[in-house]
């Protein structure tokens, strides 16, 4: 490989990451419900959505677009993580804790109903035409490496969703609530004997994953700026891709599960063709279903009794 | 001697099928007092009902304080531990993730004593030097005996009034059975009240003050550890006869 070649690889591959560490966050809602309910939340891809206009409304009405800048992201971020939070408590709440002990097939077809139901109240309330996110972050080269840009939005993705899953790992390993989340999942039954509120740890995780949905629904805002009340299904199944990839169940699989399919769709976009795109991770998630069905660093399921 | 647990006609249903026919039996402070029978006689469902994990009919009551006595049925499962009440149930049920230190720090998830839970972890220490070499290893690797010891521990580490302890000798060696059941001895005569459950039951009636014996969902004999020891219906029925 010549020079320009290997700058445009160093230059793919930032991409590639920045777009893989916003799947890895939503990664990990889905597999943090999953974990410790063994339900495919569906909805999940839809309270990012949801987060994505909670941030548009609340930086319309305070006219942050006027006043770019980390305050102004902070904001944006806050506002899609308390309503993301407050709509997955919901969620829960309304449409799975009812069906606790029902068959798995009842709760999953809940799980796809929830999301059509709020894709379609999406677009009558939010309406279906896009909307533009605010530029809160505005992207303009920061500094360079060769030819090698790294661009102010690049970097601020990867800081956020870096120390948002620095944070993630410290709860749910160092704390008494993610001890407790790693029990339920392990054992609800036996958890409940320890006196942990397997019902309160299933809230909590809700709004974990919820949350980091709301981070990300704000990063994709900022790297792709038209948002609309669809934009969940492509982005959430992709996400949901990922945490297959990497083994739905794993936190640390639905972070590189994100990361690998961010790195191979701008490589694919990159070196090959835009069209094959969003077919890849169709083609991932039929491939990992085929030779290794519990993901690259899932642990071989077996039936609790 | 006074009462700290009652059970009081006991009743289980499965389905439709009655899995326990109406039981009776107390603890009494400091006692070990052990439940054995067959296979599928109903031990560890009245385990699971005192804990809260099936609904039963009946009465089952636990002493708080000198003389007031709580009905357990108001207490939601999660809450049956702060009550006083510590399950170590059936197949250890360990979480095999995580790792032995975990573990036992969830057994003390309901205390908020800090300084009281460390020097109770150290007590399981004494108990079970091993597990304090392996405190960072992931609970599901350790062998059989060393799980029961986490499960064990970390039913002790609740500080409970109560200590339940469903087949601890279940698939292990003859010679960790007797050091488990030295150890419940042991915590038993630092004043701690144990309900054992076993079909080991020439083991559970040796260390045991009183027993009853459980048979397809009803108490059919009770007495003296030692004298069931003897008592030929059990010899002929639990104990391989002579
Ligand atoms: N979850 C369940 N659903 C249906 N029936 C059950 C369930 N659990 C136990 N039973 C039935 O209830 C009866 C009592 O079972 P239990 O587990 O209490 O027996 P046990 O005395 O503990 O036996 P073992 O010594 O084999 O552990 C059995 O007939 C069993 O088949
Ligand atoms: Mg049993």
């Amino acid at each position: 490989m010549d020079q320009g070649h290997s700058q445009e690889f160093i230059q793919h591959l930032i991409n590639g990451i920045s777009l893989g560490s916003i799947y890895a966050l939503i990664a990990l809602g889905y597999t943090m419900v999953y974990g410790i309910l063994q339900l495919i939340n569906f909805a999940h891809s839809e309270v990012y959505m949801v987060g994505a206009f909670a941030a548009f409304y609340v930086g319309k009405a305070l006219g942050l677009a006027d006043h770019p800048g980390v305050l102004a992201l902070l904001v944006l971020i806050f506002s899609a993580v308390v309503v993301c939070s407050l709509l997955g408590i919901t969620i829960e709440r309304l449409a799975y804790r009812p069906l606790r002990k029902a068959p798995k097939l009842n709760i999953l077809i809940t799980a796809i109903g929830v999301s059509l139901l709020l894709q379609y109240s999406g677009q009558i309330i939010f309406g279906a035409d896009p909307k533009l996110f605010p530029e809160v972050i505005k992207d303009s080269p920061l500094f360079s490496i060769g030819t090698v840009e790294v661009r102010s939005l690049d970097l601020t993705i990867l800081i956020v969703s870096t120390l948002v899953m620095a944070g993630l790992h410290f709860l749910v390993h160092y704390t008494k609530i993610g001890t407790a989340m790693r029990a339920v999942s392990s054992n609800a039954n036996v958890a409940n004997l320890m006196g942990i509120n397997v019902d309160r740890i299933i809230t909590y995780t809700f709004v974990i994953g919820s949350s980091l949905a709301g981070v990300a629904s704000v990063l994709v805002g900022l790297k792709y700026p038209k948002i609309d009340p669809l934009m969940g299904m492509l982005f959430g199944i992709k996400a949901f891709v990922a945490a297959v990839l990497g083994g739905i169940g794993s936190l640390p699989g639905a972070m590189l599960g994100g990361v690998i399919l961010g790195l191979c769709e701008e490589m694919v976009v990159g070196y090959l063709s835009s069209t094959y795109r969003d077919a890849l991770a169709f083609g991932i998630l039929i491939l990992i279903l085929l030779l290794r069905p519990a993901g690259l660093l899932g642990t071989v399921t077996r039936e609790k009794v | 001697m006074s009462k700290i647990l009652t059970v009081d006609d006991l009743q289980v249903k499965y389905g439709g099928i009655l899995a326990l026919k109406g039981i009776s039996f107390e603890v009494n402070k400091g006692e070990i007092v052990s439940l054995i029978g067959a296979n599928g006689a109903g031990k560890t469902t009245t385990l699971r009902a005192i804990s809260g994990l099936v609904p039963f009919t009946g009465r089952i009551q636990l002493l708080q304080g000198e003389t007031e006595w709580l009905d357990l049925s108001t207490v939601a499962k999660h809450d049956i531990v702060r009550k006083g009440l510590a399950h170590s149930p059936e197949g250890r049920g360990i979480f095999p993730n995580l790792t032995v230190y975990e573990n036992l720090f969830l057994g003390a998830f309901a205390r908020n004593d800090k300084p009281e839970i460390a020097k109770d972890l150290e007590h399981c220490f004494e108990l079970f030097p091993r597990l304090k070499e392996r405190i960072k290893q992931k609970a599901g690797t350790l062998s059989g005996g060393e799980q029961q010891m986490v499960a064990i521990s970390r039913a002790l580490m609740a500080k409970p009034k109560v200590l339940l302890l469903d087949e601890p000798s279940l698939g292990l060696a003859p010679l960790i059975v007797a050091q488990i059941f030295e150890i419940i001895k042991k915590v038993n005569s630092e004043g701690m009240t144990v309900l054992l459950v076993e079909q080991n039951a020439r083991m559970a009636l040796k260390i045991s003050h009183r027993a009853y014996c459980v048979e397809t969902g009803k108490i059919t004999l009770s007495g003296k550890g030692i004298d069931l020891l003897k008592d030929s219906r059990i010899v002929d029925s639990y104990l391989g006869g002579h």
